[in-house]
């Protein structure tokens, strides 16, 4: 075990406090920047890919892993951001401004699902979150006039400050650029008051409400924040994807996204990379399934539904935490061995933690 | 700090569906006095509580702090009146340390814009520093340094009380809520409450009301005590007054005394 | 979600040109299939509302037992050939174990968990369960052949199909049996205790793990014959337990706290959803959920309050 003496208030704030951790950092940062000198066009734009979705992830994670507030329907938000930036991009509005529309405009629409999500009794909102999700697949369908409906929308080039950016490279590093920001922000929110009052309605709103937490506008911030940075992902997933139809953001989109977060682990902004990483690779896997399995499964359309499904259901059974918490437990293990027992991470017995008043 | 106020409750009332489960109440605490609310279980001592918190509104009465009616404060703004309180069944933040429990108790002295702390500005980072620093003099007053680190789901149920304690503490009170501080304690915590609740009163100068059943804390920390029953006033006085009185012994042990 | 539209039988043609109130028969046609449909909503509501009361847990994948019951009586009746009533009762009895079972194994090891956690596990149960059918059973639209494939006359003024009116008096009597089932039998008092404090109830003895795993299974049954009757309406195929989102959305309007104000929301949410289709077709097969983010969005605790704060 190692311990870590800390000699100063900072040492609380800092992010990364140990020299092991510094380095980790610093070889994945160097690694992601080194990236294009190694990687094939093909890969590399995958891997923008990936960043895009670990965006969505932190997105995600901010509502359902640290405020405890379900969006069934997250896949909308990705869908705004994506239709807002392109549809601005059409009409002649530069990039970075037509991201920081799409952005706020994103916020704004979160925080007024949030406004009247705020006030709702428990699940509720994760069932008016899924509505919200296929009400507004239905509106990217209807409004042909504006999205082109199902025959759907051709995204602009990627032009930034009058340069565009044409090659996988370049629009690799403004994703990660992006990422790297997002990543820096949402954990910048949660060692500050903002986010530590998000922590709190997950984990008692009455306790949070006691201590001076305006827990309804905690709940409209939280929306607006996932909302936002969900949008941004929508805006940067556009140019991946090069043309818009309404099913890509549809409930399954919505349940990957949800899929990333379990399996990545709760309420760690890693995790939200952790389950980008995972759903990533996870169409590999499928693909390799689908050679291996005998056709009459393998060749079902029923596959990946059902590996998405699976997979949630043995993480939340069998670990709770992800992969994030097997993470530690390894870090643990390392860190403390030979001493390591089993019995060092057992999960406590709970019981049936009553939401009502009787 | 700011100075401790009189608390006074007046004719306090309310009803769950026709249940009358507080009825009538009246009374005061002065400044700097440790005032204990007794009674069977189910006589509505909670309620009361939750009443001052402001989590229940009353269908009848007033309630004041100092000048503050408390009537028209919100219950996240009860604590900007100087008044914290705890749980009967510990209310933490199960997922998060211990210092980021008490963090959260700073949080009605502290701004929270998400623009200013998605992009932790220096003024941010100021504060941080300045409020980490007043709840490290919390965790020395409590002596909860050993568990600074730890998540809440870690920690035995004494230590999660004393946490909780200090998180109320970090609201910087005036008046202080305690729901059965000694609920679920061996002798040995028990008696480290009474010597923290004379440290709280006489070092910090915080007023305290508490809900307690074990009455020799109550005989040893409270200067005034209020009997209830069923919602309703029975007796008020000091700790031997109120043992004494025929209502009380009545009431606690259901024999014509 | 165009799969999500599907829900009730044929709908009179929209004119072509101005849309014009519609003649008396057809309004009442489309009130019955809707009250009809509002029923079906009703039964899968009436699962939701059981399991949650038991549980607290809201099983986002009822509406999916709606559909493997549908498939199981159509196993059992048609590549069985065992004829419509016993394959009925059977197809809804093998469900009613799968609900047991997910209870047993699965649900029972994470009590305790986040609500967030309990609700993504059973969406994700959702999906495993539609998979599953459409691997086992195939990804057609099937029919069911069932005993009520007559009409009914009113008069002269209207003609009902007779599965519609199946599905109304099965409502009454599956209601009737468990509100019979709760008030008066051993069984359903004990239930009813352990719902309202399952920790008290376990120190009286009463085996509270078995007969929450008891409450899924009635639950599911529920869906199951819900999904049998139904299957005249609105064919057969995976998608459709996707009308249990509609049934929650229905339990929402009424209030998710009582059986009956559920029932109520189902029936409206089933009326208004045919006329909707008719009248806006734009939001043809999403009304439902337009109604209840209406409904949530003006009274986010529902329309009838039944959830309560937590106590301290």
């Amino acid at each position: 075990m190692q311990f870590l003496f800390k000699t100063a208030y900072t040492d609380d704030i800092r992010f990364l406090a140990r020299t092991g951790e510094k380095i980790r950092v610093a070889l994945v940062v160097i690694l992601l920047l080194a990236a294009p000198f190694m990687l094939q066009d093909y890969y590399l734009a995958e891997l923008g890919l990936l960043l895009v979705y670990a965006i969505a992830g932190i997105g995600l994670m901010t509502l359902t892993g640290h405020t405890g507030l379900v969006s069934f329907g997250h896949a909308a938000f990705l869908g705004i951001g994506a239709y807002t930036h392109s549809i601005l991009l059409s009409k002649g509005v530069p990039f970075t401004i037509s991201l920081l529309i799409t952005v706020s405009f994103s916020a704004a629409v979160g925080m007024l699902i949030g406004r009247s999500a705020s006030k709702m009794f428990g699940f509720y909102m994760a069932i008016a979150t899924l509505a919200f999700g296929i009400l507004i697949e239905t509106v990217f369908g209807e409004w042909s006039s504006l999205t082109g409906g199902h025959q759907g929308l051709a995204v602009p080039d990627l032009i930034v400050f009058g340069l565009p950016l044409a090659k996988a490279w370049q629009q690799y590093y403004l994703d990660l650029v992006l990422t790297l920001l997002v990543i820096w922000g949402a954990s910048n929110l949660f060692r500050t008051p903002t986010g530590r009052s998000f922590l709190a309605v997950r984990d008692s709103e009455l306790s949070a409400r006691c201590l001076g937490v305006n827990v309804e506008w905690a709940k409209i911030q939280a929306f607006g924040v996932s909302a936002a940075i969900t949008g941004l992902a929508g805006a940067l997933l556009a140019h991946h994807l090069s043309y818009l139809v309404p099913e890509v953001f549809g409930v399954l989109e919505s349940l990957k996204l949800m899929l990333m977060i379990v399996v990545g682990g709760m309420g760690s902004i890693l995790g939200a990379v952790f389950g980008a990483i995972f759903v990533s690779i996870l169409p590999v896997a499928l693909s390799f399934l689908k050679d291996v399995l005998p056709a009459s499964i393998g060749q079902t359309a029923g596959l990946e539904p059902l590996l998405f499904g699976l997979i949630i259901v043995i993480v939340i059974v069998f670990e709770p935490l992800g992969i994030y918490g097997r993470w530690m437990k390894l870090r643990f293990f390392f860190e403390s061995f030979p001493y390591y027992r089993k019995s060092s991470y057992v999960r406590q017995k709970s019981y049936l933690k009553t939401d009502r008043m009787r | 700090m700011s100075v401790a106020k009189t608390l006074s409750v007046r004719n306090l009332s309310i009803e769950f569906g026709g249940v009358h489960a507080v009825e009538d109440i009246s009374f005061d605490v002065a400044p700097g006095e440790t005032f204990a609310i007794i009674g069977p279980n189910g006589a509505g001592k909670s309620t009361i509580f939750n009443l001052i918190s402001r989590l229940y509104t009353p269908t009848a009465g007033t309630m004041h702090y100092g000048e503050q009616d408390l009537l028209r404060l919100p219950a996240h703004k009860i604590v900007h009146a100087g008044i914290g309180r705890t749980f009967q069944n510990i209310e933490l933040f199960e997922h998060a340390t211990v210092l980021q429990n008490l963090m959260v108790g700073r949080h009605s002295h502290m701004r929270a814009n998400p623009f200013l702390n998605f992009a932790f500005l220096p003024g941010v980072r100021k504060s941080e520093i300045e409020h980490r620093r007043k709840v490290e003099d919390i965790i020395d007053f409590l002596e909860i340094a050993q568990y600074r680190e730890q998540k809440i789901s870690d920690l035995s149920y004494g230590a999660r009380k004393n946490v909780e304690l200090a998180r109320a503490l970090c609201t910087e009170p005036t008046l202080l809520l305690l729901d059965e501080p000694a609920s679920g304690l061996n002798n040995e915590e028990t008696d480290d409450v009474s010597f923290w609740l004379d440290d709280i009163k006489h070092d910090l100068g915080i007023t305290i009301v508490m809900v307690e059943h074990d009455m020799n804390l109550v005989g040893q920390v409270a200067d005034r005590v209020m009997a209830i029953n069923n919602g309703r006033l029975l007796a008020i006085g000091t700790p031997d007054e109120v043992r004494n009185d025929v209502e009380v012994q009545r009431a606690y042990l259901g024999v014509a005394a | 979600m165009r799969a999500m539209c599907r829900g009730h039988g044929p709908l009179p043609q929209p004119p072509t040109e101005e849309k014009v109130l519609l003649p008396l028969n057809d309004v009442i046609h489309l009130a019955i299939t809707g009250i009809a449909q509002g029923c079906a909503y009703g039964l899968i509501a009436l699962g939701f509302v059981l399991i949650y009361k038991a549980t607290e847990v809201v099983n986002f994948a009822h509406g999916e037992f709606m559909m493997l019951g549908a498939f199981a009586v159509l196993t059992f009746s048609e590549v069985l050939g065992w004829g419509f009533w016993p394959a009925f009762v059977l197809g809804c009895l093998s469900i009613a174990a799968v609900g047991y079972l997910v209870d047993a194994q699965i649900m029972r090891r994470i009590i305790g968990e986040s609500q967030a956690s309990i609700f993504i596990l059973t969406v994700a149960f959702g999906f495993i369960f539609r998979a599953l059918a459409g691997m086992m059973f195939g990804w057609n639209t099937r029919s069911l052949d069932t005993p009520f494939d007559g009409k009914i006359a009113i008069g002269n003024l209207v003609e009902i199909n007779s599965d519609r009116v199946a599905i109304i008096i099965a409502t009454v009597l599956l209601v009737g049996a468990i509100y019979l089932f709760f008030g008066r039998t051993r069984y359903g008092v004990a239930m009813q205790a352990a719902s309202q404090n399952q920790l008290a109830a376990f120190y009286m003895g009463i085996p509270v793990k078995r007969l929450v795993s008891l409450t899924w299974a009635i639950g599911a049954f529920i869906a199951a014959a819900a999904g049998a009757l139904l299957a005249p309406m609105t064919q057969i195929d995976t998608t459709i337990g996707l009308l249990g989102i509609k049934a929650l959305a229905g339990a929402i309007v009424g209030g998710f706290g009582s059986i009956p104000g559920a029932l109520l929301g189902c029936i409206l949410i089933g009326v208004i959803e045919p006329f909707a289709d008719y009248y806006l077709p734009g939001i043809k097969g999403v009304s439902a959920y337009v109604v209840m983010l209406v409904v949530l969005f003006v009274r986010p605790e529902g329309l009838i309050v039944q959830t309560y704060q937590k106590k301290v």
